[in-house]
């Protein structure tokens, strides 16, 4: 009897010891996640879905990235959108309409606009990836999301100016690619949700085709992105990324 | 004194045509006066208005902030300044914290100005005292403007979203406890009013404010760093400019009525002179130098003038009076162009406006009388009693 209460704690020891050391830290995770999705250039092409509350709205676009500080993009229909050029130089922000033939700057109040009626701000757009550098994270437990396990790494700001106090990621706990994130006021409100499906190999990392974003305080069914083509590391010609290539 | 005998004599000889010119110069008098004191009278209720409900006593800035720049909103709040903080205690002077917040009425996003004013405040004519917390939800006030964009009623709950002095989100519901009516749209659309003191919690920004409106007998220090002071005649420079630019459009109306007129005694005294030759010839054969007549005809279609004030004193006095007792509604949206306006201006005749207006038609219809009078002192006696035409 005594022997077998031994093997038992032996067992369960084993098996904590285990699950303790399969559990990367939070920073862990974040660290994984940028190295699976972040390169140093890309490309691609994508279709931005905007539902509304009463008719939905197609808008195509493509967009060249360097790093997570210079991106550029191109809408590329419907008509009225057509030729409409945006351009992202770290903290700046610039669209260019050719309709007017100007490139205003967007800054100040202009930025907590929404993105062509999107459910995202073009602050959203502009929000610092580099979450390490601003939040203490932590996993706080495991759900399943589809046929997916994921890890929950719940984030708390550890600065003072950004956006949002609280972040929530589920994490595929293989893929490390997230699979859901949330984002919360400092009074704990659910602000926005953003969901990521459709996963799929490219090359040797796992990225998301589907992305739909959702202002939680706005009525509607959120904002789609379906990402139609990616390339990483693709030459990027060095007028796009300045101003001068916005015309 | 003959020449003002003769003259009335003449005019009243003229019948009709007389009447005729002396009622569209009455026409004039009037409706110079009633526009003028309209605009007169609009200028002095939004002044009022303005004083009760927005500009107060005067005004301190931070000096960051431009009410004509959002940008600006961000920073520019700064701590009530110890020189007026008892003041601000007492509420005879209302701080007031300005951000830009986000509410979802409905499900809807619309951007608004989140404005936090003392409960206690007595300056501004906003109703602070609905500003009522009842379970630790915030109160709130908005205009009537502003809940019909955003179909508000008294007792809805509204999320508002904002941003901390760090730029961190927030957001929380809170509950319109009163909806206001304001002459000055500036205190009512696109904003939401809550108590000060939530709102310097809410921003993490405790004890501080954007602007500050002084009200009544306070002793106003001269200058405060890092405050610019406002006075009335910056804080009114737009309402001036934009009611001298509504009164030059609307003069353009009368001015033209004058011209008419004046131009029908221009006429009558061309006709004059042409006709009365004879009586020409005889005035100067008899002994009157030429100025005298050139004065007789000047005097005489000057009293155009003169009777045409004794007429717009008999219909125009009351017709005025009963304007200025009933006042003039104004159209449903004069107020959206951000201009204070009542629902009914009442219009205020100065003795300025009064006399000026008497002035400027005395003074053109003597203009034009003597213009054509002149021709007179250019006749030969002997042919203008001939008749012979000069």
């Amino acid at each position: 009897m005594k022997k077998t209460g031994i093997a038992l704690s032996i067992i369960c020891a084993t098996a904590l010891q285990g699950i303790v050391l399969a559990q990367p830290s939070g920073k862990e995770i974040l660290d994984r996640i940028d190295r699976n999705m972040s390169s140093e250039t890309r490309y691609f092409k994508s279709t931005m879905i905007i539902h509304g509350a009463r008719y939905s709205r197609t808008i195509e676009s493509q967009s060249w990235a360097e790093g997570d500080q210079k991106a550029y993009t191109e809408y590329l229909s419907p008509a009225r959108e057509a030729g409409t050029k945006m351009l992202k130089l770290e903290d700046q922000l610039w669209i260019y309409s050719p309709g007017t033939d100007r490139t205003i700057q967007i800054s100040g109040h202009m930025l907590r606009q929404s993105v062509m009626g999107s459910d995202l701000s073009y602050e959203d757009m502009m929000d610092d990836p580099n979450l390490a550098g601003k939040y203490d994270a932590v996993v706080t437990g495991s759900e399943s999301i589809g046929d997916r396990d994921t890890w929950i790494v719940e984030m708390h700001a550890r600065v003072e100016d950004v956006a949002y106090q609280t972040r929530k990621l589920w994490v595929d706990k293989s893929r490390y690619v997230p699979l859901r994130e949330e984002l919360y006021a400092r009074s704990g409100t659910l602000l926005k949700k953003t969901e990521l499906s459709e996963i799929r190999q490219i090359e040797n990392r796992w990225y998301p085709g589907r992305i739909v974003f959702k202002d939680m305080l706005k009525k509607g069914e959120g904002t789609e992105f379906i990402i139609e083509e990616i390339q990483f590391n693709v030459d990027i010609p060095e007028h796009l990324l300045t101003k001068a290539g916005l015309r | 004194m003959i020449a003002f005998k003769l003259a009335y004599r003449n005019l009243m000889g003229a019948g009709l045509r007389t009447f005729l010119i002396v009622f569209i110069l009455s026409v004039s008098y009037v409706l110079i006066i009633f526009m003028n004191g309209l605009y007169q009278g609009w200028n002095h209720h939004a002044r009022a208005d303005m004083i009760d409900w927005e500009v107060g006593q005067g005004q301190f800035w931070q000096e960051q902030y431009d009410p004509y720049d959002p940008f600006t909103y961000a920073d520019a709040h700064a701590p009530v300044p110890p020189e007026i903080k008892t003041a601000a205690e007492q509420g005879r002077v209302a701080p007031i914290l300005l951000s830009q917040a986000t509410i979802y009425p409905e499900g809807r996003i619309q951007s608004i100005k989140l404005k936090g004013i003392a409960v206690q405040q007595d300056v501004l004519s906003v109703p602070t005292d609905k500003l009522v917390a009842e379970d630790h939800i915030i109160p709130a006030l908005a205009g009537t403007r502003m809940a019909k964009s955003a179909r508000l009623e008294e007792g809805d709950y509204l999320l508002v979203r904002w941003r901390d002095v760090n730029g961190t989100f927030d957001a929380a519901e809170v509950k319109i406890t009163g909806i206001f009516s304001s002459p000055v749209p500036a205190v009512d659309a696109g904003q939401i009013w809550i108590p000060l003191d939530q709102m310097q919690e809410m921003l993490q920004m405790p004890g501080e404010a954007t602007l500050i409106v002084s009200g009544k007998g306070v002793e106003l220090p001269g200058k405060i760093p890092g405050w610019e002071f406002r006075d009335h005649d910056f804080l009114f420079a737009e309402l001036e400019a934009m009611i001298k630019t509504k009164s030059t459009g609307g003069s353009i109306l009368y001015l033209i009525l004058l011209a008419l007129a004046l131009l029908a005694v221009f006429d009558t005294q061309v006709l004059s002179i042409f006709r009365r030759q004879r009586e020409i010839g005889t005035y100067i054969s008899m002994g009157m130098t030429r100025r005298q007549v050139v004065g007789l005809f000047t005097v005489e279609g000057t009293m155009h003038a003169i009777l045409a004030l004794a007429l717009a004193a008999v219909y125009g006095i009351p017709l005025l009076l009963w304007f200025a007792k009933t006042g003039l509604g104004m159209p449903e949206g004069t107020d959206s162009f951000g201009l204070a306006s009542a629902e009914r201006i009442l219009p205020y005749y100065s003795a300025a406006v009064i006399t000026g207006t008497i002035l400027l038609i005395m003074i053109t219809t003597t203009i034009v009388s003597y213009m054509p009078a002149r021709k007179i002192s250019k006749m030969n006696p002997t042919e203008a009693i001939r008749g012979k035409i000069q």
